[in-house]
């Protein structure tokens, strides 16, 4: 069975919400649509205080190509616009709706019935994605017009249902689902960048989805399901593109398409066919809430915007012994500095972590055991680019290729001494990339 | 004895030549260094702290003579030395020395543990970079002292200090040459460096929190809350309001006091004065007493982040 060639980890798969069906999360009472839920430019309010929106209403304008719009996913009337804590644990401008019913915009068709055909040409259906306000649903938030907007010919689509993160099963139950909605959505992908194969990537732990998307693809010409060996992060895109296609992405500024290839979330997919077929923005999506206390571990659809909180006590309430609640997987996700963070386009998963296991172990020297070195996926050498971090030398970081980090964190996960391998890193990473920035605008 | 003589007169003979050759070379050839940089070099410190802008202390040297051949040492201070150092600079240079202002780094947060009730625990690295990058902080406040003492690490001449009571780093006014080492190990600017003022006496706002009024409030009892009321207090139009804060301008306050008493939060802050006459403090006393406010915020038993990144998905396309 496929995997990617270089490192990775199996950290415990601790899925205990898979195969529980999807349900529909309830309506919050006042819904918060933060104004940079995904990578780039901040979007625009185009609303102001006091005025009526419906569901699919847009609230904010796209800042720029490297933006995506806000559409709301309430009915109700724009309360504020003001600054909230967002996943960042910073405040962060937000638009604050009070809902009122739940009325729909009237050109959202909110008919079951599948649509497979469309007259649209590739470039209407990127304008539409676009304008649904379409981000990566894997947790990066990339603007998904960008993506399908690329700038060397492509030849293959690969879409990303591994969901590599221990616990988070979104993905999972919306294939089980909704998997003929993903493959129109996946065929739409195919059109717009005009290519004529896809490749469904799915972890062999999900035998489930293996089996029934094998059998729905037989509908579709050209794609294809490619079950996958269980290996952290191979939702990771370069990580992806090696163990399905077996091209390797080179160092950046090269991107997937430089290697003819696109990947997108499962996620993704099915937001593209709603938005092209149905007329439906993203506003709402399924996250997992999901830990080892949790009482009834759950999949939910929930509305954007909506506080986390509302989520927990949907799914049981807060176990006393939680210590930290993560927006997001185990692996890459990030704990919260409050439960009152709403769910934004991103939020795959919540999980709340019990105390005993959120604690970190005591760091201790360095044994050279070079474990770490061993599991990078990217092949780098992690307690060297820490120890770089930690004195500040960032030449020799840079020359070490510090910026190829993709943040996987499996070094740190796997490191014995328990050294906070990632901290430094992604520091560095972040000092380092500003200078390159510095260095590129600086007038010669 | 006839070959040691014709060794001695070969080996002479030949060294007369070499000897020759050099000279010549040495004339030609010579770097003509001006000997007052090495002279200035030597009155400096040799901290080689790199608190003047330039390279080391042989760094600021040749700067020094350069500028002097140029006419002025105007801009030109060491701050570990100071006036002292800077007068024997001059002397040598045959200048009158620049009456430089003596500098002290300030912080500029004074949300204690009291101040300041925790709302979250962080458990990454003791850094305050990586904190700074994680989150907001432990606090409601997202623009105050993370408290892992990065300015400490970085002060060389072991002029600042952690207060594990206040959970703050404190100055030692004496030892601080101002070099501006925890200025910039500060993620957060929180420290600056302001003139020493007469006696060490200065006003400074002790705060640099940007939110608005209630919000700032409620993070900290110690907080700017951009109310103006020392602006129209003060006479000289010393203080200024921006983004919900006030600044006071070192070069135009006259140390009245005015805008302490006017400040409702206590933020603004007399240092090194002596203590009040017992009249005055009357006021002063309750306020003290308020500060170490009720917790509004609701101390949610969160944890920030630990090996967990942001969330930034497997889908990155490295943009």
């Amino acid at each position: 069975m496929k995997t990617f060639r270089i490192g990775g980890v199996h950290p415990q798969e601790n899925k205990l919400s898979a195969g529980k069906k999807i349900e529909v999360m309830d309506l919050p009472k006042q819904a918060v649509f933060p104004l940079s839920q995904h990578i780039g430019a901040p979007a625009v309010p185009c609303v102001a205080k006091g005025e009526l929106v419906k569901v699919g209403t847009k609230i904010a304008d796209a800042g720029g190509f490297v933006s995506a719009p806000i559409h709301s996913s309430v009915s109700g009337k724009v309360a504020k616009i003001d600054t909230v804590i967002d996943a960042s644990g910073y405040r962060k401008p937000a638009i604050i709706i009070d809902v009122d019913g739940d009325e729909w915009e009237p050109a959202i068709d909110r008919d079951e019935t599948l649509v497979r055909q469309t007259p649209l040409e590739p470039k209407e259906i990127v304008a539409k994605v676009q304008e649904a306000g379409i981000v990566g649903m894997g947790g990066a938030c990339f603007p998904a017009h960008v993506k399908l907007s690329p700038r060397t010919p492509v030849d293959v689509v690969i879409i990303n249902a591994v969901e590599c993160e221990p616990y988070l099963t979104a993905d999972h139950s919306l294939m089980l689902e909704k998997p003929d909605e993903i493959l129109v959505g996946v065929s739409l992908i195919m059109k717009a960048v005009g290519v004529k194969k896809a490749y469904i990537a799915i972890e062999n732990n999900k035998p489930d989805a293996i089996a029934l998307m094998q059998e729905k693809v037989k509908d579709y010409a050209g794609i294809e399901v490619c079950p996958l060996r269980v290996k952290y992060p191979q939702g990771g895109e370069k990580q992806l593109i090696d163990a399905v296609v077996g091209r390797q992405v080179p160092n950046p500024p090269a991107l997937p398409a430089d290697v003819g290839a696109i990947v997108q979330n499962v996620g993704t997919a099915f937001a593209i066919y709603e938005a092209v077929m149905k007329n439906k923005p993203l506003f709402e999506r399924v996250v997992t809430v999901t830990g080892k206390s949790v009482s009834e571990p759950k999949n939910l659809l929930t509305r954007m915007g909506t506080p986390m909180s509302l989520l927990i006590e949907k799914a049981g309430g807060m176990p006393e012994d939680t210590g930290k609640v993560i927006g997001g997987g185990p692996m890459m996700g990030k704990a919260l500095l409050n439960t009152e963070v709403p769910v934004c386009k991103g939020s795959s998963g919540i999980l709340l972590m019990t105390e005993k296991e959120s604690l970190r172990g005591e760091a201790q020297p360095c044994i050279r055991c070079s474990k770490c070195v061993t599991v990078c996926p990217m092949g780098l050498e992690p307690y060297l680019l820490q120890k770089l971090s930690e004195h500040a030398d960032w030449e020799r970081a840079e020359a070490e290729q510090i910026m190829t980090c993709i943040e996987c964190g499996s070094c740190q996960f796997t490191c014995p001494a328990h050294r906070p391998l990632l901290d430094w890193i992604r520091m560095g990473k972040g000092t380092v990339g500003g200078i390159i920035r510095a260095r590129a605008n600086k007038p010669k | 004895m006839n070959v040691i003589l014709v060794a001695v007169i070969a080996l002479g003979a030949l060294g007369l030549v070499l000897a020759a050759v050099l000279f010549l070379i040495a004339k030609k050839f010579a770097v003509e260094e001006d000997p007052r940089i090495a002279q200035v070099a030597e009155v400096l410190p040799q901290a080689n702290c790199g608190g003047c802008g330039f390279p080391g202390c042989s760094g600021f040297a040749e700067a020094c003579v350069k500028a002097a051949n140029e006419g002025s040492l105007e801009g030109k201070l060491c701050p570990v030395g100071g006036q002292p150092v800077m007068e024997k600079v001059a002397e040598i240079l045959g200048m009158t020395a620049e009456a430089g202002e003596q500098r002290v780094a300030v912080v500029r947060c004074n949300g204690t543990c009291a101040n300041r009730p925790r709302t979250a625990q962080y458990d990454g690295v003791r850094s305050c970079r990586i904190a700074h990058n994680t989150a907001g902080g432990e606090t409601g406040c997202f623009f105050g002292c993370l408290g892992c003492g990065d300015c400490v690490a970085a002060c060389t001449f072991d002029a600042i200090h952690m207060n594990p009571e206040t959970g703050l780093p404190e100055v030692d006014e004496t030892k601080c040459t101002a070099c501006g080492a925890c200025t910039k190990a500060c993620p957060r600017n929180i420290i600056e460096l302001r003139p020493m003022g007469k006696k060490g006496r200065r006003m400074v706002v002790r705060c640099v929190n940007k939110e608005k009024g209630p919000v700032a409030k409620k993070a900290c009892a110690a907080a700017c809350i951009g109310c103006g009321k020392c602006v129209k207090t003060c006479e000289f139009e010393a203080i200024t309001l921006e983004n919900n804060l006030a600044y006071i301008d070192p070069t135009k306050c006259r140390l009245c006091r005015k805008c302490e008493e006017a400040c409702p939060q206590g933020s603004i802050v007399a240092m090194n004065f002596p203590p009040r006459k017992p009249k005055a403090e009357a006021p002063a006393a309750p306020k003290a007493a308020e500060t170490p406010a009720t917790p509004q915020a609701e101390p949610v038993k969160i944890v920030i982040p630990t090996v967990e990144t942001a969330p930034k998905a497997p889908e990155t396309p490295n943009v």
